[in-house]
């Protein structure tokens, strides 16, 4: 039975300890996804951004998509942390670990779990620009 | 039945408030939570093509019964990572 871990979190994320969580003889690939906050988007200046989830329902989904993961590829452990709340520039906002007994499901497998939660899973975060205005990021739906 | 649907992000700010309670038929669907949404919040109509709307940890196609009880939610489109 692979190992799963999702979680959601107010605290600075461990990517270490999360890594060294997934390690396991049965594995011989080991990869880690981290989302930091970026500086500028679109050439737009960011100073924060404030992370918000529907949080029964994000660990619900985060944990469908890492069962999903498993029978699509042989994952040895996966583990997936978001960070809410206001994070600083460079502040890791999500970590996805993940191993395998071979790099090419590794890496396959972090990459469908990151995009997957970006697609899926309820958080949403808020811009804190340069000019001191925030604004919702909502993909494809109209701005303000 | 009443039904309260929480909101989230954007769709929150504009409503006012994180949970509006709706007054449903019996046999109401996901298409129904989004017509009386509207009505009691007309200021979502900026949002209404691009929300969701999930019934417990599920996302809910228009058609989807909502069962008394049910855990709903309203959202636009997410963005987390």
């Amino acid at each position: 039975m692979p190992q799963i871990a999702v979680t959601l979190t107010d605290d600075a994320i461990d990517f270490a300890a999360l890594t060294e969580s997934v390690r396991s003889p049965l594995a011989g690939a080991v990869v880690l996804f981290l989302g930091t906050v970026r500086e500028m988007t679109d050439g737009r200046r960011t100073v924060a951004l404030d992370y918000e989830a529907y949080p029964d329902m994000a660990r619900d989904r985060m944990q469908a998509l890492a069962d999903d993961a498993c029978v699509r590829w042989p994952v040895v452990a996966a583990a997936i942390v978001h960070r809410l709340g206001r994070m600083e520039l460079g502040d890791i906002s999500v970590a996805v670990a993940v191993s395998c007994p071979h790099r090419k499901d590794a890496f396959e497998a972090g990459r469908f779990l990151i995009d997957q939660l970006k697609a899926e899973v309820p958080i949403w975060k808020q811009e804190n620009w340069a000019d001191g205005s925030k604004e919702w990021v909502h993909p494809g739906a109209p701005t303000a | 039945m009443r039904i309260a649907v929480r909101l989230f992000a954007r769709a929150r700010d504009l409503a006012g408030g994180p949970v509006i309670e709706l007054e449903l038929p019996e046999g109401a669907t996901v298409a129904d939570v989004r017509t009386a949404l509207l009505h009691a919040r007309p200021q979502l109509q900026p949002l209404a093509a691009s929300l969701h709307v999930a019934i417990g940890s599920d996302y809910a196609a228009d058609d989807a019964a909502v069962p008394p009880g049910a855990d709903v939610a309203c959202f636009p489109p997410v963005s987390g990572g």
